[in-house]
């Protein structure tokens, strides 16, 4: 009998090895933020993610300044999101969003030297969506929360082997919501189906991220990837160039440019479900852009990137002038380059029948 | 000391805050971070209070709270500088009702100077938003900036050097601006896409244009109607356009005092209306291409009556100005109405009554086609019936804000 109960107590123990302590749930939920982002167990030193929670990445994702970003979901034991055709998922109560930006020394090494900059979290709570910036500490080993935000001196080699330096931005609390908001409450963007609809490198090898959350028991009522509607990759050089250009829209622009997101006054609109193309800025004057406009007088002229406001935007790093007008103090010149290639290939409007 | 209790307990119930609270900022360093997180612990009802000094700003600030006064020591004591601001669109923006903003001056900003998006109840008071290198094109777009916003106060405010409006308000409803002075903007004042505003006792002088009621196409809220301007001073607006290219101001000919564009139900009275070069009042439409069939491009039930006007128009400085000009005598009249009464689906008819004259008509066949033009000058123009806007009411402790 006892020798059964020490074989139970080893098995036990092997399989709880290495035990991971449990995703500290209460405080999660607590309407007080922690103030150290180990409080809540999901990341350890040098971000090293509890066993609870599930990497994940989206096919065309926010740019911030060449960060690296890793993502987590966490959902508490035994819940899972439910699956929506249309905009994000529907977490449920403790579901928690874990994005932590950081820079390799060398981008062209990302795996070596990385300093992780900051830890931010989406917490469904009662009450709402909380959001909550944490920065990590000199010697990685914790992050403290920010809810002012902060500036970073950050330096990196790019990956065209130059030295760069950046003045990194953590947002202030109510400018996480400034852009993660509809009617006025704040919401997650990037988790919708269509995003997640892409592969996965996970440990036992690359997986649909649907599926491998449905087979999980993560993801309720999703149909098979397949019938899912899918956000193109961006940088997928074998995508159609207009797809590619409308992820990135979206993923980059369409959190306030939405008609339900800050900047619906702008009347331009450009998540992935809009088709009016006045509202996607096609001969559209500017309306409260002021020297954003680059004395240019519409938001896109088809086949001229050099006369559309919107690709003026995107190259400029001004203040006042720069879109988005949150989360980047560089220019994507990438992203920069689809965009304008988008511009080129529009259908000139005088020639339409 | 009943009637102590009593009278506690009822001012505790008027502010509906048992608890609130004033959280002090004091200028210094760390500013920033220091004034930032008082935005954010504010709890409704609590008063954030500035203290008199120079606030070196660094980011954008902004307020996501109900029920929060941000107070100064006054525009002159109290300024948040923004000369060093490194991100975001603005320098203060409020996301949330019944705020109030008073007594600071904000300075310098890379974009806007404060703005509210989606406010009910946003009050801008005794405020002073300035670009202090004076007019320039790399200046902010908007001084004061309501937008999507109901129940808009502008009491006291002054705004010197935005690149596009002193003051702007778009796509709001129930508005009043008063009291307030606007120089050395391209546009003093600018109601857009609005319903339901008063616009009175301001002084709008030295910017391009002087008062500004316009209504534009392809935006959430179009239709403006309903604005009131009256006891206004619209003087010596001589400040050449400095507005960037593309922007709808940049085509307000320099020397405008008050400009009606595509927006209806609109009376301008009791104004002082002098110094205007290009022109005293003008009703124009809007003239760009626009792919929108329920946007009215035409000014419509216009009332110009018993304002004092006085030397305008001696030196129009838009395309054909000069050359009409010298065919009039010299000088435009007063008052220019474009004539323009249809336009593509606008089945609306267009009324005006415009008593102030001379009235020059230059009976355009359609928007903007001024190579057609029939100039005509009549004393006076149009008779049309056309009923006063009743007067915008705010909610009452709104409104006592003013007093």
């Amino acid at each position: 009998m006892r020798l059964w109960a020490a074989a139970l107590a080893a098995l036990l123990l092997i399989s709880a090895a290495p035990a991971p302590p449990r995703v500290a749930l209460k405080t999660l939920l607590d309407e007080t933020p922690a103030p150290r982002l180990s409080d809540y167990r999901l990341l350890g030193p040098g971000g090293a993610a509890n066993g609870g929670l599930t990497p994940y990445d989206l096919n065309t994702p926010l740019f911030t300044d060449y960060a690296e970003k890793q993502r987590y979901i966490y959902l508490p034991p035994g819940t899972r999101a439910a699956y929506r055709s249309e905009g994000v998922l529907e977490f449920p109560l403790g579901a928690t969003l874990v994005k932590t930006f950081s820079y390799p020394a060398d981008l062209r090494r990302p795996d070596r030297d990385v300093r992780l900059i900051e830890t931010r979290l989406l917490i469904r709570r009662a009450d709402g969506w909380a959001a909550l910036a944490y920065v990590w500490n000199e010697a990685q080993t914790d992050a403290v929360l920010k809810r002012a935000g902060t500036r970073m001196d950050v330096a990196f080699i790019d990956k065209a082997g130059q030295p760069r330096r950046i003045d990194y931005a953590v947002p202030n609390q109510n400018q996480c919501k400034e852009c993660h908001q509809l009617d006025k409450t704040l919401q997650p963007i990037g988790p919708k189906a269509r995003n997640l609809n892409g592969d996965y490198a996970y440990p036992g090898g690359p997986e649909n991220q649907l599926s491998y959350w449905r087979r999980k028991g993560l993801l309720s009522g999703a149909p098979a990837p397949a019938k899912i509607a899918r956000t193109e990759r961006w940088d997928d050089p074998s995508a159609p160039l207009g797809a590619r250009a409308r992820a990135y829209l979206d993923a980059n622009c369409a959190h306030c440019h939405h008609p339900r997101a800050i900047a619906s006054n702008s009347g331009l609109f450009l998540h992935l479900e809009e088709t009016r193309p006045a509202a996607l800025g096609v001969g559209k004057g500017p309306v409260a852009a002021g020297r954003g406009s680059g004395g240019l007088a519409v938001s896109v002229a088809p086949r001229h990137p050099e006369a559309s406001i919107l690709a003026f935007r995107m190259a400029s790093n001004e203040p006042g002038v720069m879109m988005p007008e949150l989360g980047r103090s560089v220019i994507h010149e990438e992203g920069l380059a689809l965009i304008r290639d988008y511009i080129r290939g529009l259908p000139d409007p005088a020639s339409r029948p | 000391m009943i009637r102590f209790a009593a009278a506690l307990i009822a001012a505790t119930a008027l502010t509906g805050a048992a608890q609130a609270r004033t959280l002090a900022v004091a200028a210094g360093p760390d500013a920033q971070e220091r004034l930032q997180t008082a935005l954010l612990d504010a709890k409704p009802g609590d008063v954030v209070q500035l203290s008199a000094g120079r606030y070196d700003l660094t980011d954008g600030l902004s307020l996501d709270v109900d029920n929060v006064t941000v107070k100064g020591a006054g525009p002159d004591r109290t300024v948040l500088s923004f000369k060093g601001q490194k991100g975001a669109g603005e320098g203060l923006l409020i996301t949330s009702d019944r705020v109030t903003v008073r007594d600071f001056a904000v300075e310098d900003t890379k974009g806007d100077g404060i703005k509210s998006k989606g406010s009910d109840e946003i009050s801008f008071v005794n405020v002073r938003v300035e670009w202090t290198g004076g007019p320039k094109e790399s200046n902010g777009a908007y001084g004061v900036y309501p937008v999507s916003s109901t129940n808009v106060l502008i009491d006291r405010a002054v705004i010197i050097g935005a690149s596009d409006a002193g003051i702007y308000v778009g796509q709001s409803k129930n508005i009043v601006v008063k009291r307030s002075r606007a120089e050395f903007n391209v546009a003093g004042i600018e109601i857009e896409n609005s319903m339901n505003a008063d616009v009175f006792d301001n002084v709008s002088t030295h910017n391009a244009g002087g008062i500004l009621v316009f209504d534009l196409p392809n935006l959430p809220q179009m239709g403006g109607h309903s604005t009131r301007l009256f006891r206004n001073k619209v003087v010596n607006n001589d400040t050449p356009n400095f507005a960037p290219k593309g922007n709808i101001v940049s085509g307000v000919p320099t020397g405008t005092g008050v400009m009606i564009m595509a927006n209806r139900n609109v009376h301008v009275f009791d104004n002082e209306i002098d110094g205007n070069q290009s022109s005293g009042v003008t009703l124009v439409a809007y003239t760009q291409p626009f792919d929108d069939k329920s946007y009215n491009p035409l000014p419509r039930d216009i009332v110009v009556r018993n304002n004092k006007l006085g030397r305008n128009g001696w030196s129009p400085q838009f395309a054909g100005g000069a050359e009409l000009s010298k065919m009039l005598g010299g000088a435009l009249p007063p008052v220019i109405w474009d004539g323009v009464t249809s336009a593509g689906g606008a089945s609306e008819a267009v009324r005006v009554r415009l008593t102030d004259g001379p009235v020059l008509n230059l009976q355009l066949p359609a928007p903007g086609n001024y190579a057609r033009a029939n100039p005509a000058v009549t004393p006076t123009l149009g008779d049309a019936e056309l009923p006063e806007p009743s007067a915008v009411v705010l909610p009452k402790r709104q409104a006592d804000l003013g007093v």
